[in-house]
């Protein structure tokens, strides 16, 4: 299991669905959701919480900021 | 453990920081200029610069670059921005001077601005985004369009018996006596991004500590006018225009040393 867990916050109504951080991602935890934001994007978020190291690469290649990510010793 | 246990405060490890303001860019999905943008207010905020910066903004996608970054912004004509910030330095030598130019405003209209402000190795940073076509006007051959590349006026592909070669800006740039650092990033991958910033914390220490011009190149996407999806541009760039664009420093000295490269 891995040492550290991980969680993503997007903000869904900054988020315009380009996919880079799906892309990015080294677990494949993120995808772009079904539902679209105000503007009509398919936003990113979380698909395989567990899976989430926090490694930051999502939130490194975001081209518009909207991702924060949070990590902690897995218990 | 839960997500909700995961979210706290003492958790945080990324987050946008305090120097982007709250307006939703104007860039297209994906776009290179997000992420350089982002960057930059990074290291201004990590290098303690907020009160000393001023940029100069360019005329291109970028031109609303003043109403992203909580900094001091000049907006310069097309092409003008190296000799905007020429005046600027000289007048305010300590503060920390950069223009911000994409490919259209730097490598065509702009060359003769970029080349003898350079030349002259006056005390600025050039930021400059290589995406290899006029993004803003509706995707035209810029002077960086690789030979082949297909553009709005260019439909069969760049023809260079027809519209020259493409053109690698930085590399004349690193001949010149006055530039201190070049050197030529992208920002595809997250790896590329951290090695980016610090190439990019290189040059803004060296614009501080007056060894004259420092240069950055990015290659960067424009997936609009590329047609393509952010992703995919992102593919097409590491095949097509990093080969001929390589990565990595050009020129690394103090000034007046010319470049052996």
């Amino acid at each position: 299991m891995a040492k550290f867990v991980g969680a993503v916050v997007v903000d869904k109504e900054t988020c315009k669905g380009c996919g880079v951080c799906v892309d990015a991602c080294p677990e494949s935890v993120l995808a772009l959701h079904r539902d679209v934001n105000g503007k009509g994007y398919h936003y990113s978020y979380m698909k395989d919480a567990g899976a989430c190291i926090g490694c930051i690469n999502c939130g490194v290649v975001c081209p518009d900021t909207c991702i924060t990510v949070y990590r902690a010793k897995a218990s | 453990m839960e997500i909700q246990e995961i979210i706290k405060p003492e958790n945080l490890v990324y987050q946008k920081t305090p120097l982007l303001n709250d307006d939703v860019m104007h860039y297209c999905p994906g776009c290179s200029h997000g992420v350089v943008h982002k960057l930059l207010a990074e290291l201004i905020e990590e290098m303690d610069l907020q009160e000393k910066t001023i940029g100069v903004a360019p005329v291109g996608c970028s031109v609303f670059a003043y109403n992203y970054i909580d900094i001091d912004w000049q907006e310069a004509a097309h092409g003008r921005a190296p000799a905007v910030a020429t005046g600027i330095a000289r007048i305010n030598p300590d503060n920390f001077v950069f223009t911000y130019q994409g490919d259209g405003d730097l490598a065509s209209i702009g060359t003769a601005e970029i080349m003898h402000a350079c030349n002259r190795g006056e005390n600025i940073l050039v930021i400059f985004i290589n995406n290899g076509i006029y993004g803003m006007t509706g995707g035209q051959m810029a002077p960086t369009t690789l030979e082949g590349m297909v553009t709005s006026t260019t439909p069969n592909g760049r023809n260079v018996d027809l519209n020259g070669y493409p053109m690698k800006i930085t590399n004349l740039i690193a001949q010149l006596p006055g530039t201190s650092y070049v050197t030529r990033q992208s920002v595809h991958t997250a790896a590329a991004v951290r090695k980016c910033k610090r190439s990019i914390k290189k040059a803004i220490q060296n614009v501080l500590d007056k060894k004259g011009t420092s240069f950055v190149e990015v290659v960067s996407t424009c997936n609009s006018g590329w047609k393509m999806t952010p992703v995919d541009s992102n593919k097409w760039m590491e095949e097509n225009m990093i080969p001929y664009y390589p990565l990595g420093d050009m020129k690394d000295t103090i000034k007046g040393e010319h470049s052996d490269r």
